[in-house]
């Protein structure tokens, strides 16, 4: 398998001289996925924020062959798909429709591709119905859901989902899982939940101070570190 | 919520609705500006101001109670400064300045309440509104809501608290102000770096505007010189 992710010394401090990231290395290859566990400020956001380029440490990271430098910023992004934790923070548009082809728009389709695309990632993540509603009037399992189809539009090759079950009561993220797991892309899931990360994946890396710890299955990880 | 209510207007249909949001924004604009012109002594040009404007509602089949009430919101402030005309000797002039007020409010609440939102920036931008007020725009109204609903989870932290909830705590006030720009500033980062990583490049995409139809131009013009007329002969 080709990897898709593969980062090499990984360091970050930020203004406020906090050592974030002290030296990561990761590997991810075509389709897997892996849970990002880990105490909060441990770095597992940070390093996330660095696979699409919105933050630039030292070190180097390269996504699907492409070294993440200004240059390719633009294809970069549309490779990896970030979902954020707040839901708020990513749907910014007046309705859910043309939130969803946001991101085609941006890069150049025309209106009514972009429409019938972000359409179709709206029927994958269930949220078809909802197309005419303005973001702030969904709940917070329709709100990831949509998140999710804005990603799913730009058919990226990497997914991150940051903290996905936040603000989730049980039955969203039942569902959230269900959609997760026909998702045929390689996956990183940032979570504190076990649990979630089991229904996923077998394989975990635990940040500790902002280092990968630990890596290997699900069960070994959380038993080792009490999680 | 009102501004749900609104949302809810402007998605209903009828023929105004029907006209081009452009049509529209030229309309409330010309109208805008015959009233801010309007000198003391206006009254029966303000007096049929506000039958078209309430005939406007009526065509929209919008509760027109309910947005004759809902305009009446910027009367507290235009009163301060009404007060200090009429303090001064002018009651006339005071008189006047809350007639224009209510009067423009009305306008602008007619405007959004008969056009969604899409619709209007798209239309905003065939008009080369200023990109950068455009943006600025879009995100005040989408994230009023959120902070209005940050603003109001804290309201409800202090008084869970046994925070005053009848007495005005400056000191808590100024604290929990402090915090709600510290939040924005804190979501504003947030937001941008989701944008970034959709692709933003600075220019957020506007709905397709549909074509401006003869139709349109003749309300256009109709509305326009409606509220022309009345500037000229009745003012």
């Amino acid at each position: 398998m080709n990897p898709i992710v593969s980062v090499r010394g990984l360091r970050y401090t930020w203004d406020d001289g906090t050592e974030a990231l002290r030296g990561i290395d990761f590997d991810l290859a075509e389709g897997q996925c892996i849970a990002l566990l880990g105490p909060n400020g441990s770095g597992k956001t940070t390093f996330a924020l660095h696979l699409n380029g919105i933050l630039k440490g030292s070190g180097t990271v390269v996504i699907d062959g492409l070294p993440v430098e200004e240059r390719n910023l633009r294809e970069i992004r549309q490779r990896v798909g970030l979902v954020f934790q707040d839901s708020d923070n990513q749907l910014f548009m007046p309705t859910v429709l043309e939130d969803v082809a946001f991101g085609l728009l941006t890069s150049g389709m025309d209106r009514e591709q972009a429409e019938t695309r972000a359409r179709e990632a709206l029927a994958e993540t269930g949220m078809l119905h909802k197309e005419n509603r303005a973001p702030w009037h969904l709940s917070a399992g329709e709100k990831k859901r949509t998140a999710i189809a804005g990603i799913l539009a730009m058919t990226p090759k990497l997914l991150v989902l940051d903290e996905p079950t936040t603000f989730l009561d049980p039955p969203g993220q039942r569902e959230l899982v269900q959609l997760l797991a026909r998702l045929p892309q390689a996956r990183i899931i940032i979570t504190h939940d076990v649990q979630f990360a089991r229904l996923l994946t077998q394989e975990a890396a635990f940040f500790q101070d902002g280092v990968i710890a630990a890596r290997g299955h699900v069960d070994d990880i959380a038993a080792h570190f009490g999680w | 919520m009102r501004h749900a209510r609104i949302e809810r207007w402007s998605l209903q249909t009828s023929s105004i609705h029907g006209y081009h949001p452009v049509a529209r924004i030229l309309a409330a604009a010309t109208l805008l500006v015959t009233i801010a012109t309007l000198g003391p002594g206006s009254s029966s040009a303000c007096a049929l101001y506000f039958v078209l404007l309430a005939g406007t509602a009526i065509a929209a089949r919008l509760p027109v109670s309910e947005v004759l009430l809902g305009a009446t919101v910027v009367l507290p402030f235009a009163a301060c400064f009404a007060a200090l005309s009429a303090l001064s000797g002018e009651p006339e002039r005071a008189a006047m300045l809350l007639a224009r007020s209510y009067l423009s409010a009305l306008t602008a609440l007619l405007l959004i309440a008969t056009t969604p939102l899409p619709a209007l920036f798209a239309a905003l931008e065939t008009l080369r509104m200023p990109r950068l007020l455009l943006l600025v725009m879009q995100f005040l109204y989408r994230y009023f809501i959120v902070l209005a609903a940050e603003a109001a989870a804290m309201r409800d932290a202090v008084r869970s608290r046994g925070g005053g909830s009848r007495s005005i705590d400056f000191r808590q006030a100024a604290g929990a102000a402090g915090v709600l720009f510290a939040r924005s500033f804190a979501r504003s980062e947030a937001i941008h770096r989701s944008m970034l990583s959709r692709g933003f490049a600075g220019h957020i995409p506007t709905s397709e505007s549909r074509l401006f139809t003869s139709h349109d131009g003749a309300f256009l013009l109709l509305a326009a010189g409606v509220a022309i007329i009345i500037r000229m002969n009745f003012a």
